[in-house]
């Protein structure tokens, strides 16, 4: 479903600045996968998934969603292939369009644009029922505009919108972080329910290591631009935050080694 | 003073055109474009040239349209492909144009006095309709002495401008219409959801600029001469237009936005036209009078809002003494 290989990104090149933010990566997930994405800080972990919507180009490295090619593909169209959720609540939205307008526009995502119009007598009847899936009452507020709804209903509509035309790859970048913890569990619980009913393909990155261990399939961990630990189904199931932490000490110590090692 | 008046809302509504045009790049597309400037004399300029070569003044007006469209899609590569700062892009397109223009007229200004205009061919076949004679007795019957010498110009102007507004609004509800509306809004979600934004900000500013252009070629055959000076200050001018009608109009809906920028266009041309009533401003006056319109539109709100916040902030403190007090 998705392939990544050899990706690297530097950022800022040749000047004193410069950072690799991703090296050497390789990924590949299977459809229905659902991996969950853990690291500290300046990991890479939202590097990468600008890599894989397109928001930026890797230095070298190769992309492949459904077997194609398509790391030289621009992120509006790559973006047919992919839903996306941002951390900020903000950014999934546009706050002066309605809701109905906003999810007329995620619609459109993975189809040719028309001039023709974009919310329609049957197409709102399908929001509607579509919004009603998220208990939130939205489905009665159809014209209200988005930015008079709270930070954790336009996350949810954000996720809605993403998620509704069952993108081939949702990516999920600490889209609970910025909501208090009941909003928060309110999205988690959502992102379980539509990922497992629309069997989605998706790379969730959280900071929070129960959630991480609680979703999904699989688990990766990053550090420094790399991957440093996978866990699969059983082996994931096993996990505790405990076995992380160690894991996590584990592999940063060895790799500090290796480090002063290179310097000496 | 009715028949200044008349004349007031009568280009107000030509001018709304325009103002339609600097609202959908300034509003929708969050792109401050100074094309305008230049493209409303593009407009003016074409019509007028092509009027003088004995082309019919209706194909006239269409290929003024059409010569702003390509002069906004042009701004819009600049922007997009180019990656040249929007205000910038703009400003050199203006730029550009300006000679252009004098290339298309071939001298500063071009005469049309002696040319039949669209507005001409329209008050010819208004003369036998007898509207006016039925109008006009209504203007005597509540007083009036003067009237305006033709309602056909202001009926059809209202007319076109209407209809321009409705296909503005259609656009705009259309899918491709919502996602432009969204690079305005949110320009990385649109882009995430698979809208190709350069495109759409190419063909908005086109749109824009026909729109501008069509009221150039309009106000160019109503005043009887394109002139390549006439369009200095215009984006103040449908600044003001928008300014004026959103903040008596409302913006709640695209609907009601559009609406807004028409009426605002027709008030900004009679405000300007009593201004110039007052007997020590002279039409010289009139950019500075638009720029103070503009000026005051954008502050008051402020300062409302500041006094409003200052009066809350002292009723707390009052309420909050008062509760002291009382607990003690
Ligand atoms: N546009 C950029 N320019 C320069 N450095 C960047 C840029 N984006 C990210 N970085 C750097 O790349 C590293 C990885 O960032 P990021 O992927 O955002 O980490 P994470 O999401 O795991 O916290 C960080 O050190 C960050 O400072
Ligand atoms: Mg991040």
């Amino acid at each position: 479903m998705l392939k990544l290989k050899h990706i690297s990104v530097t950022f800022n090149e040749g000047t004193p600045d410069e950072k690799k933010a991703l090296k050497d990566i390789h990924l590949e997930l299977e459809k229905g996968d659902f991996v969950t994405v853990i690291g500290s800080n300046g990991a890479g972990k939202s590097t990468l998934m600008n890599v894989i919507s397109g928001a930026l180009y890797p230095d070298v490295g190769d992309v492949l969603i459904n077997g194609k090619q398509v790391v030289d593909l621009p992120e509006y169209k790559r973006s047919k292939y992919i839903g996306r959720v941002f951390q900020d609540p903000m950014a999934g939205t546009a706050p002066s369009m309605t809701i109905e307008e906003n999810l007329a526009m995620a619609y459109s995502r993975n189809k040719k644009r028309r001039l023709t119009p974009g919310v329609t007598k049957q197409r709102r009847e399908w929001f509607r029922e579509q919004l009603k899936t998220l208990n939130l009452g939205l489905e009665d507020r159809l014209n209200a505009k988005v930015g008079l709804l709270s930070g954790g209903e336009r996350q949810a509509l954000s996720l809605l919108m993403s998620t509704f035309t069952t993108p081939d790859i949702l990516l999920l970048d600490e889209h609970t972080a910025a909501l208090d913890p009941s909003r928060a569990e309110l999205i988690t619980n959502l992102t379980k329910k539509v990922v497992e009913e629309s069997e989605l393909t998706t790379l969730m990155v959280t900071h929070n290591m129960q959630q991480a261990l609680d979703l999904g399939n699989r688990l990766i961990m990053m550090d420094k631009g790399q991957i440093i630990f996978e866990a699969h189904g059983e082996d994931k199931q096993k996990l505790t935050i405990q076995d992380l932490m160690n894991e996590f000490q584990r592999i940063r110590g060895t790799q500090f080694g290796d480090d002063r090692a290179v310097l000496m | 003073m009715f028949i200044s008046l008349f004349g007031a809302v009568e280009s107000g509504f030509i001018y709304a055109i325009m103002a339609l045009g600097v609202y959908l790049t300034f509003r929708v597309l969050d792109f401050p474009d100074l094309t305008v400037e230049g493209s409303f004399v593009t407009g003016a300029s074409v019509a007028a040239f092509s009027i003088v070569q004995g082309i019919p003044p209706i194909v006239a007006t269409v290929l003024a349209l059409f010569a702003g469209f390509i002069a906004g899609c042009i701004t819009g590569l600049l922007h997009t492909k180019g990656k040249i700062n929007s205000l910038l892009s703009g400003i050199l397109m203006m730029t550009a144009l300006y000679s252009i223009n004098l290339r298309i007229m071939d001298q500063p200004t071009l005469s049309l006095l002696n040319e039949t205009t669209i507005f001409d061919q329209l008050k010819a076949a208004w003369a036998n309709t007898g509207i006016d004679a039925a109008l006009n007795g209504l203007l005597g019957a509540v007083g009036l002495e003067k009237f305006p010498a033709t309602w056909s110009i202001l009926i059809v102007m209202v007319i076109v401008a209407f209809i321009i507004k409705f296909l503005t609004d259609y656009y705009l509800k259309t899918e491709v219409g919502l996602a432009t509306r969204a690079i305005g809004d949110n320009k990385k979600m649109i882009r995430s959801l698979s809208a190709n934004t350069d495109n759409l900000i190419i063909v908005g500013v086109g749109i824009s600029n026909s729109f501008v252009a069509l009221a150039g070629a309009l106000i160019a055959q109503l005043g009887g001469f394109s002139d390549v000076n006439m369009g200095l200050g215009l984006i103040v001018i449908g600044l003001a237009s928008i300014i004026i009608g959103e903040a008596l109009f409302g913006t709640k809906t695209v609907v009601r936005a559009t609406l807004a920028v028409i009426l605002g266009a027709v008030i900004y041309r009679i405000i300007v036209t009593l201004a110039l009533r007052v007997d020590f401003l002279e039409t010289g006056d009139m950019k500075l009078i638009t720029a103070v319109i503009v000026v005051i539109a954008l502050v008051t709100p402020k300062i409302v809002q500041g006094r409003r916040e200052k009066m809350r902030r002292a009723q707390k403190r009052q309420q909050l003494k008062a509760g002291g007090e009382g607990r003690a």
